[in-house]
């Protein structure tokens, strides 16, 4: 806020502040739930609380194939956010950088990924996996993930490249450095905070994928494949719950961090 | 002699061709356009080919017909998967079902999250960024996670239950709360608030300060004020918030397998039941474009009507 504003507007609204409070309560209430009952003495997900225990953690710990699942999730959330960012960074520099013909309906189409229904792009992605005759895979869900992750890779760079400075690449050029050292040397260091946000952003929007996941992994399950499996027995529910905790306390890190790289020097 | 000539003409040609080169790269480096395009080319060739093949493979799956397990097709033209979609109700209800559910929720969604946005907006002076990252975080946390809780919410002996039944205030669980539409309309809405969020706090933040100024020096209270001044005007960031929310919750899968119970089913589960258990990839495909087409038509009516709306406020 550079600019001066109006008293009546800075008039603080209790109404509202407490809206907001609410708001929030309703927007992380349920998800803390999680959380809570990972503690729970008792299969049954109800209050009141029984009593509490870290077993449900220990049975997590020491379960080979949840550690197979959380091992994948991590192997194709690393590969999908480095191909997702990469094809952000062209996309995102060639959307701010240059002034194109036809640029909005381009960029409509790259963030489309975003609103298509995840069912049906994940049956379009199947049917051309198997008509191409490839074996379902993590594979094949790395490549779904990369299809959904560029669009938010695009949205993270773009936002960081539209305050760049073009001044600072072109003194570069004027000083004899060649395109590729400019970039080197300029421009990569300043969008550095943007292409970190991008990585850690993809490496969660894939880690915690489930539709395309379900419908191009084959027998090697990523986790949020592996808990839902878990779903159907109620017994594991707890240990389910522990793993949704662990989650939910990593995403939040990450998000936090990155958003914060992204926000912080903005508003 | 004659090794001399051909070398020079070798070298003209060379000068003459050097020439075309050095002038196509002048075009080339003249043309913003062109040089943003190759710049942009891998991407767009990834996304255009990973999006545009699929689908229109889908559609010429949509006219064959599933002759034996898994990838087996009778490849004859027919129009038969779309004359059964018409000739039996179920398809239409569902479908119609799914667009008054995603309705439903978008319209909800927008409604608890503008006042949040305005909030954020106009009340909110330090630390913005924090408070932004505070309403989007959970949106990206697993949806499998946050749709789960609701599960464990509303279930018959989930967290109100029995916690109600623990203070005393029911002696029976109730019934009512998951399984039903309601179900999916509560977990869509918490799913997709910060959608809503986003762009409708993105349209008030660039509302010029001093047009609210001068509509309270001309006498406006403060609900004139934002009824003539603040919500017109925040009126793009409301259109995209539904049309981000409206078109993929249409097609939402997880929710209604989860909380939706037999009448909270949606057609993408439908759509997933062909590909599965049903095994009619023909059929499936036939759905799933049946449905894009309705959403994209829904879409683009709402976009074209709103803008005619907003030229005639204007």
């Amino acid at each position: 806020m550079k600019k001066k504003e109006a008293p009546y507007i800075e008039k603080p609204n209790r109404p509202l502040a407490i809206y907001a409070v609410l708001f929030l309560a309703f927007l992380y209430i349920p998800v803390l739930l999680l959380p809570l009952f990972s503690f729970n003495d008792s299969i049954y997900i109800a209050f009141p609380i029984k009593g509490w225990t870290l077993s449900w953690y220990q049975e997590m710990f020491t379960n080979e194939p949840m550690f197979a699942a959380l091992m994948n999730s991590i192997r194709v959330g690393i590969v999908a956010s480095v191909f997702a960012t990469f094809l952000g960074v062209f996309g995102a520099k060639a959307v701010t950088r240059y002034r194109m013909p036809g640029k909005e309906p381009i960029v409509a189409v790259i963030m489309a990924p975003l609103v298509i229904p995840g069912v049906i792009l994940g049956v379009a992605l199947l049917i051309l996996v198997n008509a191409a005759g490839v074996d379902l895979s993590l594979y094949t869900v790395t490549l779904g993930h990369i299809l959904i992750c560029v669009p938010f890779s695009m949205a993270t760079l773009m936002s960081r490249f539209e305050g760049f400075d073009k001044s600072m690449e072109e003194a570069s050029a004027d000083l004899g450095e060649n395109t590729w050292w400019t970039f080197w040397r300029v421009t990569l260091p300043m969008v550095f905070p943007g292409i970190l946000a991008s990585l850690l952003l993809c490496f969660t929007v894939s880690f915690d994928e489930f539709i395309l996941a379900y419908f191009l992994g084959g027998t090697d399950p990523t986790l949020p494949l592996f808990m839902w499996n878990q779903l159907r027995f109620p017994n594991r529910l707890p240990v389910v719950l522990s793993m949704g905790a662990l989650i939910l306390l990593i995403s939040f890190f990450v998000v936090f961090f990155s958003q914060w790289l992204v926000r912080r020097d903005r508003s | 002699m004659s090794e001399l000539t051909a070398s020079e003409e070798e070298m003209t040609k060379a000068t003459v061709r050097s020439g075309w080169r050095s002038k196509l790269r002048a075009i080339y480096h003249r043309s913003e356009g062109m040089r943003g395009y190759t710049l942009l080319s891998p991407t767009l060739v990834v996304m255009l080919f990973s999006m545009c093949v699929p689908f229109a493979m889908m559609a010429v799956f949509s006219f064959w017909t599933q002759t034996g397990y898994d990838f087996n097709f009778d490849r004859t033209f027919t129009l038969d998967n779309y004359t059964k979609l018409t000739e039996r109700a179920v398809y239409a209800d569902l479908l119609v079902r799914s667009l008054w559910i995603s309705a439903f929720c978008t319209f909800a969604t927008v409604i608890i999250s503008y006042p949040m946005a305005y909030y954020v907006a106009f009340h909110v002076h330090s630390r913005k960024a924090v408070w932004i990252i505070l309403m989007t975080l959970p949106f990206w946390t697993s949806y499998l996670l946050r749709v789960f809780t609701w599960k464990v919410i509303l279930g018959y002996n989930g967290a109100i239950n029995s916690g109600l039944i623990w203070l005393g205030v029911i002696d029976e669980p109730l019934e009512f709360l998951l399984y039903n539409p309601t179900a999916v309309v509560i977990t869509l809405t918490h799913a997709w608030a910060a959608f809503a969020i986003l762009p409708i706090y993105v349209s008030l933040e660039k509302i010029d300060r001093s047009l609210l100024e001068a509509a309270t020096d001309l006498g406006d209270g403060p609900v004139a004020r934002f009824f003539r001044i603040t919500f017109p005007l925040s009126l793009p960031g409301v259109i995209a918030a539904t049309l981000l929310i409206f078109v993929p919750t249409v097609g939402d899968y997880v929710t209604p397998a989860l909380v939706g119970g037999p009448n909270g089913l949606m057609l993408a589960n439908l759509i997933q039941a062909h590909f599965g258990v049903i095994n009619n990839w023909p059929g499936g495909s036939a759905l799933s474009i049946v449905m894009m087409t309705v959403v994209g038509i829904i879409a683009l009516s709402y976009i074209a009507i709103t803008r005619f709306l907003m030229r005639n406020i204007e």
